[in-house]
């Protein structure tokens, strides 16, 4: 039943293969059975079992929505009524969400049962899993290696066939990254296409939700219950939201897909790359036309990226001050105690570091020089992208410059681990859409692991980009390989 | 450029965050590494450039000046680590 994709499970349920509380029980069963990759930092299955028998009522009343029925996970950023959303923190450990965030509130209303809560980096500030207050998430591919991030929960729960579809959120590639890391699709869509209101914020103007899933398809159908415009998201946008099950049939034959040279150079593992050339090359025999093109300003991302959200972290983080909600340190001597230990006390170094580098770029006298010129960096990444989408349809490269890293290798400096993100920061800066597929394999010292291309579209083109994804998927079975050991 | 651990305990008490005493030295070493990954920003010209603060160039919604929201205030209090008739109570401030 794990293995079923979503168009299957929908049908086997409206058609009474099987119910609901069946289908979700098994997805409980298995998260209960494989909790040893701490995927999960709340488990929901009670809760789950409740929401699925009414769902199987629903069935019976022939009164679905589009999802009614699917067990789903859901990334612990995203506040949900009555139930813990720690963001991967201390310091909302205690946190119980007043409110449903919008993108809860859709996938309820499309009949998704939660069976829980998937473990991230603190504040979605990491691309290893390994800054959460919770402990790492293990890569269900190989248990020493980390998962990517900050989405790790959710994308090792999709990879261990612990939920068919999983929530996660995007600032610098913490969907598509621990996509490819742990070989699931996930999609990153247009800035101001999925809802922000309710997902705890990390950097407001680079923020934005979206789904995993084993495939394309499977993918199209989560997106589709996630997006639309939200009035109570002032940087939502308001388009209308097409059928994105219908355009995955069409051929790509004929449509020109640019290679960014700079994709290719220096640091990409050559494992990687060449598992990356060959899906390039079956896109030329589909009759693709290949066209190399130029993003000159990709080694600007990082640097740009690492002012702009630490400075928009370092704000939206200062509301945790121990007074409304969240940690409050013991005995606090006076009100500024209060304030210091209790931030101290409660956020991790990850987290501290950004706090600390965005209260530096903001500060007095300096933010010309890194705020005002991180903005302008944007406008040159973003001016290159478009430039390239007159050209081409879509854009394909690596997710990732390497396959899954150990747990521990990269936390000594925190430099290294943000050049994980190399390939997925300008992304996020120009506000594309931008997907992860499974592709292959690298064979080395870690074993077999998983290697993800990166499909970039245009704004609003997540359609295209799952269209392609989807033809290719049609043809080869990299997502449908899962990692041994959780298969019984 | 590089940060020195005086300059780490200023930012720190501008972000509200207390540094101990023996992690000052590694968080000027991390803060230094990562200002100077950003300032590889520098070796661009950006004059005339605008700069871009939302990627579709989208200006902020306005909405009628009414009041939308109910009052969810006995909500709210009650996550709050201290509350009482109806107020967020923190250690006293003024003598």
């Amino acid at each position: 039943m794990y293995e079923l994709s979503v168009s299957q499970l929908v049908d086997g349920l409206r058609n009474g293969e099987f119910s609901s509380v069946e289908l979700t029980q098994c997805f409980v069963d298995r998260m209960q059975k494989y909790s040893d990759l701490n995927a999960f930092i709340t488990e929901l299955g009670e809760r789950a079992i409740l929401q699925a028998n009414n769902a199987d009522k629903l069935i019976k009343e022939n009164n679905h929505g589009l999802l009614t029925g699917v067990p789903i996970a859901n990334k612990d950023i995203f506040c949900m009524y009555g139930v813990k959303t720690s963001c991967g923190s201390r310091m909302l450990d205690s946190f119980i969400a007043p409110y449903d965030a919008t993108v809860v509130e859709k996938l309820d209303q499309a009949g998704c049962v939660t069976i829980g809560r998937t473990n991230m980096d603190e504040f979605a500030m990491g691309s290893s899993n390994e800054s959460s207050y919770y402990g790492p998430v293990k890569n269900p591919w190989n248990m020493d290696c980390v998962p990517g991030g900050s989405s790790g929960g959710s994308a090792a729960a999709v990879a261990a066939r612990i939920a068919p579809l999983a929530t996660g959120t995007d600032t610098g590639g913490s969907i598509r990254q621990p996509a490819a890391l742990c070989g699931v699709t996930g999609l990153k869509p247009t800035y101001g296409r999925v809802s922000r209101y309710g997902l705890i914020a990390y950097a407001s103007s680079l923020d934005q939700g979206g789904p995993f899933g084993k495939s394309a398809e499977d993918c199209a159908y989560m997106l589709q219950a996630m997006a639309g415009f939200d009035e109570k998201d002032s940087t939502s946008i308001d388009q209308a939201v097409p059928d994105y099950t219908q355009s995955l049939n069409e051929s790509v034959k004929g449509k020109r897909i640019g290679i960014p040279e700079e994709y290719f150079s220096e640091g990409l593992s050559a494992n990687v790359k060449s598992v990356i050339e060959n899906a390039i090359k079956w896109y030329e025999q589909q009759g693709c036309e290949i066209k190399s093109i130029s993003l000159p300003n990709t080694k600007l991302a990082i640097p740009a990226y690492y002012v702009i959200a630490p400075a928009e972290c370092s704000s939206n983080l200062s509301r945790l001050d121990g007074v409304r909600y969240g940690y409050r340190c013991e005995d606090p001597k006076d009100l500024r105690d209060l304030y210091d230990r209790s931030r101290s006390e409660a956020f991790g170094d990850e987290v501290k570091r950004r706090i600390m580098i965005g209260t530096y770029v903001l500060s007095a006298g300096y933010y010309d020089a890194y705020y005002l010129k991180a903005q302008q960096i944007r406008r040159l990444i973003s001016e290159d992208f478009k430039k390239a989408f007159e050209q081409v349809d879509v854009i394909l490269g690596p997710t990732s410059p390497e396959p899954a890293f150990k747990i521990g290798e990269k936390t000594a400096d925190p430099v290294t681990m943000y050049l994980s993100d190399i390939y997925t920061i300008s992304i996020n800066l120009a506000g594309l859409p931008a997907m992860s597929v499974p592709c292959g394999f690298t064979s080395d010292k870690q074993g077999d692991l998983p290697v993800g291309m990166q499909l970039i579209g245009n704004y609003f083109e997540e359609d295209k980009l799952l269209n392609f994804a989807h033809q290719y998927q049609l043809d080869t079975d990299w997502h449908k390989k899962s990692p041994p050991g959780f298969n019984e | 450029m590089s940060i020195s651990p005086e300059e780490v305990l200023k930012i720190a008490n501008l972000a509200r965050l207390q540094i101990k005493q023996d992690e000052v030295e590694q968080y000027a070493t991390d803060l230094s590494s990562i200002i100077n990954l950003v300032e590889q920003m520098n070796a661009v010209d950006t004059k005339d450039i605008l700069p871009m603060a939302h990627p579709l160039d989208a200006t902020q919604r306005l909405r009628e000046d009414k009041v939308t929201e109910e009052n969810q205030r006995d909500k709210f209090q009650a996550i709050a680590p201290s509350a009482e008739k109806g107020l967020y109570l923190v250690p006293k401030v003024i003598e």
